[in-house]
């Protein structure tokens, strides 16, 4: 049997526990403008103390989704319900949930106090404890200093800050971010993520996420929906997205990957052998790959089949490595450097094979420039474990 | 060194030709129309006699305006005809601004509220009046608001009066005209200041609580009130001084400093008081166009 993912961060993960209750469930929505359909007879549920993000390209209908969770606009059809109540007909006003606008929309006539107390004042809750809920947020977001200033007369860091403020001070059920982070420079950003994450974990809202950046989204949450044209092509923690992409469309929208198309020719208990016509030692070879993976999916020996595997998952040797036959080699290859990209942390070397096709390796730079002995037009010998990729459908 | 010079040179010109009008068109006359003030009428061309000569030094000038100058500015105070037609002119112009502002902002929100494409157009037709004469325009009101005018013809024909309204030559007419006229002042600012919204802060306001109405009063109107502020004076400072209106649709209870200062002028050959109430009235007007370019400061100031 072929291994799966451990969970990697903590127990948290209602999302595997049939009794759980999701907190969040779009049921069948589609959601048309026009002719245009923005979200398609989609489904999904999220649960209580989730930070659960949408993800996908720009125009996918992630905030389309949040505008019908936060009610404003209604699902074409499908409904959508939260902690049991079917939300259906309610308005915004109504709905126990905030959100932080892409765009902040704060207030200009108000100062950042009167801003956070904003949301509160519309419950008639009483003064003293207003007072009180609107320090606490400002401490939270550490910005007491600036509780008099007006909206203009802070940075763009800031008034992210007091966005989220006011968007928590209600103490929502749900709290819905949509490209919170987007405005920000990316130390900020990275900075924020952390902070967005630790203010989750203490306050245990559920928080919802929409981003276009697939790394603010594998920080930030514990699982990520990903999104193509008013679908959901995936749903699963960021690990799992990672390293078990459902189909080519996401192994490529994540990261980077190398895609290696071939004909599967055996399948066992421990998985499938592929071969990958003009990638061989020579031209006339075939590349013999061998997969750890669960063959009991929908492929047969016969078809065509892509391997996907990551490039920190290649390894790089100058010699035969061991245990590999060059005439005949298994999970092996041998090419030429053709471009090396020096990115400080790691190096990504470009190495062209038989065909001219190109296989991205990356190797972390452990030690010092002056030891790398890999150059341009060097030799070079790529091999990997059983496990380093997987198998996906044509 | 000489190309800084002739930047700086050509800003200078620049910067200059409004300051050479204002000087040329504005304060030149208006040290004229004060110098009048400080004179007596006389039967003569022009029709006062010259009481000032600054040639002999300002000692003797201020002497001068110690002896006669302020005679006209007392007159003024003590006719009751003067600062009774110019409290009536403010309460008529401020009760006719408020009217404006009634019927603009619905049009300003209404306009900022329509369909991107549309408007262009809406906006095309508020200025489209403009084409017309101003004077052409108020004489057409008499065409409407006579006894047997338009307006009375239509209401007598679908049976809401039985009997024709007089509304020319009333204080009534007078609000009309000043409402028709000054709209557009109104609500062009208005609705630059409502266009400018993010309709997200709606949004934001509604997820946090809001009803749409309340979203309004509590949102919307207040980040609108320079632009209230800014379309209010310009329709209140013309309105106060406004002497076509009053003079063709107002009738004899009609009290208005424009049609006063006319008489004094035309009627009674009054220069110097005609003057004198000239100054007055400007000095008056002068609190509202501070605030108004206060007003319009905070209107351009960058709301975020
Ligand atoms: N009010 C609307 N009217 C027409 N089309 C809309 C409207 N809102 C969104 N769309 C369209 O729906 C699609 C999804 O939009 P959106 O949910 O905002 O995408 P994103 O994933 O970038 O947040 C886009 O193609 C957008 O043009
Ligand atoms: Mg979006």
């Amino acid at each position: 049997m072929a291994k799966t993912l451990g969970p990697v961060r903590n127990e948290f993960s209602p999302w595997t526990d049939s009794d759980a209750v999701p907190f969040i469930s779009f049921q069948n929505v589609t959601k048309r403008f026009g002719d245009f359909t923005a979200v398609d007879d989609l489904s999904l549920d999220i649960y209580e103390r989730e930070f659960f993000a949408l993800l996908g390209p720009s125009g996918c209908g992630k905030t389309t989704m949040m505008r019908m969770l936060a009610g404003f606009d209604a699902p074409t059809s499908g409904s959508v319900s939260l902690d049991g109540t079917d939300l259906t007909g309610t308005p915004p006003y109504r709905r126990p949930v905030n959100m932080m606008f892409q765009s902040y929309a704060l207030f200009p006539h108000m100062s950042v106090e009167q801003n956070i107390a904003f949301g509160l004042k519309q419950e008639r809750v009483p003064n003293a404890e207003v007072k009180a809920r609107v320090e606490e947020m400002l401490s939270l977001v550490k910005l007491e200093a600036f509780a008099r200033r007006k909206p203009h007369q802070l940075s763009g860091g800031q008034r992210q800050r007091v966005a989220l403020a006011r968007s928590l001070a209600k103490r929502p059920k749900v709290l819905l971010l949509d490209e919170p982070l987007g405005a920000l420079d990316k130390k900020l950003r990275e900075e924020t993520q952390f902070e967005l994450m630790d203010l989750q974990e203490r306050l245990g809202t559920t928080f919802m996420i929409v981003t276009h950046d697939q790394e603010e989204a594998m920080t930030v949450a514990n699982r990520i929906a990903v999104m193509d044209k008013g679908r959901i092509v995936q749903i699963a923690t960021p690990a799992e997205i990672y390293e078990q992409p459902s189909s080519r469309y996401i192994a490529d929208f994540i990261g980077d990957i190398n895609l290696m198309e071939g004909r599967l020719t055996a399948f066992s208990e421990a998985g499938a052998t592929m071969q990958c016509a003009g990638m061989g030692p020579k031209p006339e070879q075939t590349l013999t790959v061998q997969i750890e993976c669960d063959t009991t999916g929908t492929l047969s020996p016969g078809d065509a089949g892509w391997f996907a595997m990551r490039p920190e998952k290649v390894r790089l040797s100058q010699e035969v490595p061991d245990g590999i036959d060059p005439a005949n080699p298994v999970n092996a290859v041998e090419g030429t450097i053709y471009d090396i990209a020096y990115l400080g942390n790691v190096s990504v070397y470009h190495v062209k094979i038989n065909d001219g096709f190109i296989i991205r390796a990356t190797q972390t730079n452990a030690t010092r420039l002056v030891e790398r002995p890999l150059s341009w037009e060097d030799k070079v010998w790529l091999y990997w474990g059983a496990d380093a990729g997987i198998l996906l459908a044509s | 060194m000489n190309a800084l010079k002739r930047i700086f040179g050509a800003r200078f010109v620049l910067i200059g030709v409004p300051y050479l009008w204002l000087l040329a068109l504005f304060f030149i006359p208006f040290l004229i129309v004060l110098k009048i003030s400080f004179s007596e009428p006389a039967i003569s061309i022009p029709p006062y006699s010259p009481k000032l000569d600054v040639s002999n030094g300002l000692v003797a000038f201020w002497q001068q305006v110690r002896e006669f100058g302020f005679e006209n500015y007392v007159f003024l105070f003590e006719e009751p005809l003067f600062y009774r037609s110019y409290l009536s002119s403010l309460i008529i112009a401020g009760i006719a601004t408020l009217m404006t502002l009634l019927i603009g902002y619905p049009m300003a929100y209404a306009m900022a509220r329509a369909p991107r494409s549309w408007r262009a157009i809406l906006l095309m037709l508020v200025i489209l009046p403009f084409w017309t004469s101003f004077l052409i325009r108020v004489y057409a009101w008499i065409g409407i608001l006579k006894k047997e005018g338009l307006l009375n013809q239509a209401l007598l024909a679908i049976g809401v009066i039985s009997e024709p309204l007089t509304i020319l030559n009333t204080n009534a007419a007078v609000y009309i005209g000043i409402v028709y006229s000054y709209l557009p002042f109104l609500v062009l600012p208005l609705y630059a200041s409502l266009e400018r919204m993010d309709d997200s802060l709606l949004e934001a306001a509604q997820d946090l609580g809001c009803t749409q109405l309340k979203a309004f009063w509590t949102i919307t109107f207040p980040i609108s009130l320079p632009g209230v502020a800014a379309g209010c004076f310009l329709v209140f400072i013309p309105a106060v001084g406004e002497f076509v209106i009053p003079d063709l649709l107002g009738g004899s209870e009609t009290l208005m400093i424009g049609r006063t200062l006319w008489v004094e002028f035309f009627n009674n050959r009054d220069w110097p008081v005609a003057s004198a109430v000239a100054v007055i009235l400007l000095l008056i007007l002068v609190v509202p166009i501070a605030l108004f370019q206060n007003a319009q400061a905070r209107a351009e100031e960058k709301v975020l």
